[in-house]
């Protein structure tokens, strides 16, 4: 299963992210560069992808007008 | 930035989609989750029973520990006997029941099997272990075989030649087209694997809706993110439309990613595979590049091992992984079967339909 982290700290191709309070060593051979304080969604020792806050928050807003859509 | 994720778990919008889904007066429709992550949420969060009659939800293939099928457990087996062998898998992988015997029962009997989160790790046992071949078991979807391919490609360029893999590795898009076009599976809508989309991203996804006229989305795992979508599939439904929506799009983007599918094409090649439940699927396996044959486990077995499925007496597997049938539906689901003593493999994953089902019930 995947599991969103947060990277304290860079080195090469593995970071050390934070996964709510836990440190574990990552591969981020698959993601671009990636910065310190930056969410990583991590499968298998591995970062698959950054996580984009912004379109979390515009994911949001799509879901709070769906259910608005179908109020009478 | 976790405090945003989890607004995802807040109950007035959760609460608004679930009155909107209530509304929902068309055709009874099947909307197929087919990720094994989101029949487990699910089934956590009680969302089958918040949905109106007319709504039902089925469960897809998406575990790969489920739709492995016993032959490569056989085969697996085999290989843990070897002299000199360490095997290293993930841990759901271990308790498969196989006429009676598993890796489990066969480490009890000292056979050296490691249990290991991610293919990296059995890098590292290869590394410490130079005089033993490391066998990996390597299943998974587009989210694990990148980081397989790493595993290959490390062990390449440091010419460790006593770590090998033994694919059962999947890719979903030929299954999706299977289970569109299947006039028995009859799925009205998707919601399609959020992790998997990461890596191959959301376009597939267009395609299938254009080809079956089967509208989807692409959804994350918390309660707000499914509920989301399977009300934008309703509403589809409902003014006839076949459009995908990405309610993932924090971590899904159109192309995916391009990093993770060149590592993939750089060390497999697509070849024919076969799913537990669903059978033979042309084009659905992954099988290693000729330049890396030389870590592929399969050549031990050289064939010693028949290519086929067999499922253990009473055991629905097969039509649970093709939403053709419920575990309630099963004569052993909770009985015979169960998560401490699994009989088929949806048993044994927690994100196996049957263990969700029985975890939740
Ligand atoms: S690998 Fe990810 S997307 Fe695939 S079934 Fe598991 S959780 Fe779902
Ligand atoms: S309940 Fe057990 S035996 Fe029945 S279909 Fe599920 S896994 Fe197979």
């Amino acid at each position: 299963m995947a599991i969103p982290g947060e990277v304290a700290s860079v080195s090469g191709d593995r970071a050390v992210i934070d996964i709510t309070g836990i440190r574990r060593e990552v591969s981020i051979a698959l993601v671009e560069p990636v910065n310190v304080g930056d969410y990583l969604l991590v499968h298998a020792g591995c970062a698959i992808a950054i996580i984009d806050k912004q379109e979390a928050l515009e994911t949001l807003e799509l879901l709070r007008q769906l259910a608005g859509n179908i109020h009478d | 930035m976790i405090s945003e994720l989890e607004l995802f778990r807040n109950e007035t919008l959760a609460e608004g989609l679930v009155k909107a889904i209530r509304r929902y007066d068309g055709r009874p429709v099947s909307i197929m989750e087919v990720c094994g992550t989101h029949t487990m949420a699910i089934s956590r969060y009680g969302i089958r029973e918040l949905l109106p009659p007319n709504v039902r939800l089925i469960s897809g293939p998406g575990c790969p520990v489920c739709v492995t099928p016993s032959f490569y457990l056989k085969s697996a087996l085999e290989l843990c006997r070897r002299e000199n062998t360490i095997v290293a898998t993930f841990g759901d992988m271990m308790r498969i029941p196989y006429k009676g015997v598993s890796l489990l029962t066969e480490k009890a009997l000292g056979r050296d099997i490691r249990m290991v989160y991610s293919p990296l790790d059995s890098l590292d046992i290869a590394r410490q272990h130079p005089d033993k071949t490391v066998i990996f078991l390597s299943v998974g979807f587009e989210t694990t075989v990148p980081v397989t391919a790493i595993a290959v490609l490390e062990a390449a360029q440091q010419g460790l030649d006593n770590f090998m893999i033994l694919s059962a590795n999947k890719t979903i898009p030929a299954a999706m087209h299977l289970l569109s076009s299947d006039p028995e599976v009859a799925v009205d809508g998707f919601l399609y694997p959020g992790h998997v989309s990461a890596v191959i991203g959301s376009g597939l996804y267009e395609e299938l809706a254009k080809a079956y006229g089967i509208p989807g989305a692409v959804t994350g795992f918390d309660p707000a993110d499914i509920l989301g979508s399977i009300l934008y599939v309703l509403e589809q439904i409902q003014d006839n439309k076949a459009t995908v929506a990405n309610l993932y799009s924090m971590v899904v983007q159109p192309g995916g990613n391009p990093i993770a599918r060149g590592k993939i094409d750089e060390v497999f090649e697509p070849s024919d595979a076969v799913w537990r439940g669903l059978g033979q699927i042309p084009g659905s396996g992954l099988r290693l590049r000729e330049k890396y044959r030389s870590f592929d486990a399969w050549s031990l077995i050289n064939g010693s091992v028949e290519e086929r499925d067999e499922e253990a007496r009473g055991c629905r597997c097969g039509d649970i992984l093709k939403g053709k049938c419920l575990p309630s539906d099963c004569k052993l689901f909770g009985k015979a079967c169960t998560p401490e003593t699994p009989v088929g493999s949806c048993m044994v994953s927690s994100e196996g339909t049957c263990a969700a089902y029985y975890r939740y019930q």
